[in-house]
């Protein structure tokens, strides 16, 4: 994982003493920068075995599992903020997942990578080829990124499941914040990343 | 050596309806209790173990059963915990069990020693507990049938456990699990020489039938994947076949030297009582039917492990437990540990698994 500027933010949206999921939670570390700073309850999900035992390590309560297949298993409401950190590109139906993750969660915080981004869409335009960048180096057939979208994609979505955005921030490749205030051309144009804090419309 | 505590005083109520007096429990201590008494690591053998989870067996000679795992510098270290295993009730290493001597008829129990439960055991555990003025352990390990053990702590005596790992267990015995046990407790009933249980007073024992309960048993502890890799079509100690039913084929062999040696420290009568004491286990039937019900008041923290080659008790059933503790709010991990080697994993060399109990435990010890 190389910069993780959204850290700092998702921190910035998460409420004291919480109680918080983070689903492909890694090697436990926003969990952890979660517990220190922000005193959460926090528990993690995690696909590879090794990363679950770095969570372990770390003192923290980790479940082996499958954003695609294990969420069912959570309870309705049964965190106040459920977290997909750069994972929801990966997932096999990722609308299916934001509405689990607003099922299980009283709000959800989701960061996506920006496939609108001005670099992304010069190398398709330039080359001819699936854009390949520092944030997304693999090739189009060994990638885990099956599901890549731009920051406007996500927007319609939401729009689309009736979910409403709290907060949205996008970052550059510095990790500076832009301002999303009627700029969302500009954003989904210069920003590598953003980060959503999301609730249901109707609570 | 081994530590026995008696109880004399009271009767030992079971969850059949009987009792148990008097009952005397086995028990081996490694490491140094602390003084607030905050390292305690009660380990909860399987099947066919004992309370020699570590250092060298006194009786067989060789590394006790977790050896591995438990030790100076080991992922439950003994200079840091305070380890104690006790043999099983109903167990034949010294607890009470059918070959132990009934008072009312000066011979021992055999048949007519009462069918004991998982829960039954555990209760056990606790007067040891009790005797040894632990209020609470930081731990309660264990796997196979020791996991179950582990579930009915988490599930009876929330309060006594700060933490606990069940490995490659289940919430129930499934009915594949129970169909291998009856016909482990067929053959060794099958043998002349069990005597309705009374082998005893003919001064012989079922070693025959109980060989190839063991044998059967064992085949279930494996996977094809590790027989195939260990010992392929192999002949044992000869260029070709005999064209006879001697042991041609190296994993013949195996099993029958598996089967001779499992006779020679185990007891029949406990086989029979010990796999019937698996058979009745099911969390879920006892709360009617919801297996999360049977967590309502634990507190502790959870680490569940499986291995993905174990057949016996595959990780689903593991699955099951996390997906209960997890709707209970429980502070829950669960690690699926890729693993070819089958149910015994738990018992192997599997330095993920070494990892995660040495982690898991570090830190619910410093908490």
């Amino acid at each position: 994982m190389s910069n993780r500027f959204d850290f700092l933010i998702i921190e910035e949206m998460v409420e004291l003493g919480s109680k918080v999921l983070d689903i492909g939670c890694d090697d436990g570390s926003l969990l952890k920068m979660l517990q220190d700073k922000k005193k959460v309850d926090a528990r993690g999900i995690e696909l590879y075995s090794d990363r679950v035992n770095l969570c372990l390590e770390k003192g923290l309560p980790v479940v082996q599992g499958d954003a695609n297949f294990d969420l069912e298993m959570y309870p309705d409401n049964s965190f106040d903020y459920v977290i997909l950190s750069k994972t929801l590109q990966s997932v096999n139906r990722p609308r299916d997942i934001l509405e689990q993750l607003l099922r299980i969660g009283k709000k959800a915080i989701v960061s996506i990578p920006n496939f609108g981004h001005w670099k992304v869409r010069l190398y398709l335009a330039l080359n001819g080829q699936m854009p390949m960048t520092p944030s997304l180096p693999a090739k189009w057939y060994n990638t885990e990124n099956i599901h890549l979208c731009t920051i406007n994609d996500f927007l319609s979505l939401c729009d689309e499941i009736n979910i409403k955005i709290i907060k949205s921030v996008a970052l550059d490749k510095n990790g500076a914040q832009l301002n999303f205030a009627n700029r969302i051309r500009s954003v989904n144009l210069i920003g590598e990343q953003a980060i959503f804090l999301l609730k249901k419309n109707n609570d | 050596m081994t530590k026995l505590v008696k109880y004399t005083t009271n009767d030992f109520n079971l969850a059949s309806g009987k009792s148990i007096s008097p009952l005397e429990i086995a028990y081996e201590t490694y490491g140094k209790l602390n003084k607030d008494k905050t390292n305690a690591v009660l380990i909860c053998h399987a099947l066919t173990g004992d309370q020699y989870a570590c250092a060298i067996n006194p009786i067989t000679k060789k590394p006790g059963w977790w050896d591995i795992l438990v030790g100076k510098g080991k992922p439950i270290d003994t200079d840091k915990y305070f380890i104690i295993c006790s043999n099983v009730l109903g167990g034949c290493m010294g607890t009470t069990g059918p070959k132990s001597q009934n008072l009312i008829t000066n011979e021992p129990y055999g048949l007519n020693f009462p069918v004991i439960t998982i829960s039954d055991m555990v209760k056990s555990q606790v007067l040891l507990l009790d005797h040894l003025e632990i209020p609470k352990v930081l731990t309660v390990i264990g796997g196979s049938m020791g996991g179950m053990q582990v579930l009915a702590w988490m599930s009876e005596y929330p309060d006594r456990i700060k933490s606990a790992i069940p490995i490659a267990t289940a919430a129930y015995h499934t009915s594949q699990n129970i169909a291998f046990h009856e016909v482990g407790r067929q053959a060794v009933m099958a043998d002349p020489k069990w005597h309705e249980g009374k082998y005893f007073e003919y001064n012989t024992s079922p070693e025959k039938g109980l060989s190839v309960a063991r044998m059967t048993a064992h085949i279930t502890y494996l996977s094809e994947v590790a027989l195939q890799n260990k010992f392929g079509r192999n002949l044992q100690d000869r260029a070709k076949k005999t064209f006879s039913f001697d042991a041609d084929f190296q994993v013949e062999s195996y099993l029958r030297y598996q089967g001779v040696n499992f006779v020679k420290r185990f007891d029949a009568n406990s086989y029979l009582f010990l796999t019937r004491a698996m058979d009745y286990f099911d969390l879920i039937s006892e709360n009617d039917g919801v297996l999360a019900n049977a967590f309502n008041d634990l507190n502790a923290s959870v680490c569940v492990i499986s291995f993905t080659g174990d057949w016996l008790f595959p990780s689903i059933e593991s699955k099951k437990i996390v997906h209960a503790l997890n709707s209970k709010g429980v502070d829950v991990s669960f690690i699926d540990i890729e693993s070819n080697k089958g149910h015994d994993a738990f018992l192997m060399d599997e330095p993920a698994m070494f990892k995660t109990i040495r982690g898991f435990l570090e830190a619910q010890y410093v908490k």
